[in-house]
């Protein structure tokens, strides 16, 4: 007979060493699977860290992919942190990406390049603050279910996207060839709009991702240190206490959802000015990496702390990287989405030996705390 | 002949259209009425998706075999989804939201389902066969009702019986009374000598089962055949989320609801293309139209939060919070 009890105290050890037991079964799982399919778990799973983790080359490409998930999934700790679902950071990802591109545009090549960084950073938060603003204005005025409109807004601006490339004379399109006529694309950045890139032992590290350092800083600091974050905090536990005791949760649900929205358009402004140099709308663009959904598993992962959250990232921007190393007949693209998500389910239920203790015996002692 | 008309062929269209949404959200409506909300509806749509395309092509004999057996084996791979999500949230006691999307991330279109569809070879094969539209009572070519209510596949016919028996099993039996007790207050059922656990199990796997069914509607009816990515279902499953919240967890306006729905994602787009009516360009762009049925959830959503929020019609009171014996 398995007994489970809620635990009277919960030991700090225990917080930090459940989520590595947890990842660790998750890779026992997998392997698992990865027998019953016709592989070798150790050589892939040696294959993976390799093609990840080994070498400047690997990590270049890892920092890389990993820069967008650290945005969406900052953004998502944010609002979640909050007990704010927004699930929007995809869509939210896509305008930034538009409006830092419109910007970048707009602006030229003939300007400093601070400048136009700093333009394409400002337009790319401020527009996908907006978009978020739709969702947060909604639950906060009308108490509109966050996590469906976010979601329904994602393939909005998806298809805004497409439309502003595809289907329309906007100025992003690029229509100065014949070429780019008949096959759509968007205006591309021109070199000297390029944002900086680092290098670090070898591995070159964009500047979109020191950007993702200072945002994760800046982050810890206002749930750390500010009242604001405090009060993000309480109304996370429990909106009944932090409105009898005066918080405005109103007020903050729309600054949350702002601030959210911001940082995966910032993501979307590092996409454009760091890697693509394009507004990518065709289906293996933007659209495909699904950084907005895989940015709520990282933040999941990392329990909406910015640091988890960053150390998070680039683990799954690793494990992405590997995935695409690996992409071919023995390893299909779609085994990544399946990992993540063993992990990510052995993570939560793991979460359950945090508050409860499970006895194996007939008759529990009855500690039971009454609540 | 009026048949032929651009408001019957929008309706005819909102109801095959309507009905992967309608399976999805009768089932999602089980779970909910227990007590549990599952977010991975998307994802176990996707999943049955390509595990109704795969049981089609590998079952043997008649179109009529295949397909049933298709549309069990649809339904049996969303209820294992189910299964994983039940386990988690009911036993595991995990967040329930959080845990519904990790379901959609785990299963759906760059996870599970895209690794079984490329596994199992399913991209790019003709389907062996497809539902067809079944002349009902020989009343097809009956004025406007006829292509509409006597001219649709089985899956259409089988969605109807459902959503009346779903209806019935909650309004009018002992089990569907215990159910509403189970969503409303599990601490009183448990003590009525309701199994709460046994109830939620049931209940999330039934709806597993009906989102799988609702997502093979796509791959063996609507458009045959299965394609990598998220875009066979496109959202549908979060549209059957939105409407269980605004048909007030009725069964009976799910199907109203549900066409509703239907005919902003296959008849307006397949009317205007048919009948290029003189309306601005730009209306008649394909991004446009696909993004009418989202942008129409988030409206109805809004108006329904207003002006039922403060009184939660129909809602199960104990929605979303896991229960535990030793707590209540």
């Amino acid at each position: 007979m398995i007994a489970v009890e809620r635990r009277l105290t919960q030991p700090r050890w225990l917080t930090y060493v459940i989520p590595f037991v947890s990842v660790a079964v998750a890779f026992g799982i997998m392997a698992v699977v990865l027998l019953a399919t016709g592989h070798d778990p150790g050589r892939t799973y040696r294959r993976l860290f390799d093609a990840a983790f080994h070498g400047s080359a690997a990590w270049t490409d890892t920092v890389t992919l990993a820069t967008p998930l650290i945005f969406t999934g900052l953004a998502a700790a944010v609002a979640f942190r909050m007990q704010l679902f927004n699930i929007g950071a995809e869509g939210q990802l896509y305008i930034g990406a538009i409006c830092a591109a419109g910007a970048a545009i707009w602006l030229g090549p003939d300007h400093a390049l601070t400048l136009t960084i700093l333009a394409m950073c400002v337009c790319g938060a401020a527009g996908a603050a907006l978009w978020a603003l739709i969702a947060g204005v909604l639950r906060a005025f009308a108490r509109t279910n966050e996590i469906i409109t976010t979601l329904m807004l994602n393939y909005v601006a998806g298809l805004l996207l497409t439309y502003m490339i595809f289907d329309s004379a906007s100025p992003w399109r690029d229509v100065s060839t014949v070429q780019t006529r008949s096959f759509p694309q968007s205006v591309a950045l021109k070199p000297s709009q390029f944002w900086p890139t680092v290098t670090v032992f070898g591995v070159s590290v964009s500047f979109g991702f020191l950007l993702a350092i200072g945002v994760a800083v800046a982050l810890w600091v206002l749930f750390r240190v500010t009242r604001f974050g405090f009060e993000m905090n309480v109304i996370g536990d429990s909106q009944r206490a932090a409105r009898y005791s005066g918080m405005r949760t109103r007020r903050k649900i729309l600054a949350v959802m702002a601030i959210s929205g911001a940082v995966a358009g910032l993501g979307g402004a590092s996409q454009i000015g760091d890697f693509s140099h394009v507004l990518d709308a065709s289906p293996q663009g933007l659209q495909g990496a699904a950084y907005g959904y895989t940015g709520i598993v990282v933040a999941a992962l990392g329990r909406y702390n910015p640091f988890a959250v960053f150390l998070v990232g680039v683990l799954v921007g690793g494990l992405q990287n590997a995935g695409l190393f690996l992409q071919g007949a023995d390893f299909p693209i779609g085994l990544v989405g399946v990992i993540q998500g063993i992990i990510l389910f052995c993570v939560l239920g793991g979460e359950l030996l945090v508050r409860y203790r499970v006895r194996l015996g007939r008759r529990p002692v009855a500690a039971v705390e009454t609540s | 002949m009026v048949n032929d008309s651009l408001v019957v062929e929008i309706l005819t269209q909102a109801v095959v259209y309507g009905t992967p949404i309608l399976f999805a959200a009768l089932g999602e409506l089980l779970a909910e009425r227990s007590g549990v909300l599952n977010l991975g509806v998307e994802g176990m749509m996707l999943v049955g998706a390509a595990m109704g395309f795969w049981g089609m092509q590998r079952a043997p004999g008649s179109d009529a075999t295949a397909l049933t057996l298709a549309v069990l084996t649809a339904a049996f791979a969303g209820l294992v989804m189910a299964l994983v999500f039940a386990i988690l949230v009911i036993s595991l006691r995990a967040n329930q939201i959080v845990s519904g999307l990790a379901l959609t991330i785990f299963a759906g279109g760059l996870g599970l389902s895209s690794y079984l569809g490329n596994d199992l070879g399913l991209a790019d094969v003709p389907a062996k066969h497809q539902f067809g539209d079944i002349d009902v009572f020989g009343l097809k070519d009956t004025p406007v009702v006829g292509p509409i209510l006597f001219h649709q596949s089985a899956l259409v016919y089988l969605s109807w019986a459902l959503t009346v028996l779903i209806a019935l099993y909650l309004s009018r039996t002992r089990l569907g009374l215990n159910v509403r007790a189970v969503g409303e207050n599990p601490a009183a059922a448990d003590a009525m000598g309701i199994n709460v656990t046994l109830y939620r199990y049931a209940h999330v796997l039934a709806g597993g089962a009906l989102a799988g069914i609702g997502g093979a509607c796509y791959s063996l009816a609507i458009t045959p055949g299965w394609t990598d990515g998220d875009s066979l279902v496109g959202g549908a499953g979060w549209i059957a989320i939105a409407l269980v919240i605004f048909s007030f967890w009725r069964p009976e306006l799910c199907l109203v609801g549900a066409y509703l729905f239907g005919g902003l994602a296959g008849g307006v787009p397949a009317a205007i293309q048919a009948h290029n009516p003189d309306i601005p360009a730009f209306f008649k762009t394909s991004e446009f139209l696909n993004s009418l049925p989202y942008l129409m959830t988030i409206l109805v959503l809004v108006m329904v939060s207003t002006s039922f929020a403060r009184r939660r019609i129909g809602a199960p009171a104990a929605l979303g919070v896991p229960y535990v014996r030793e707590e209540r």
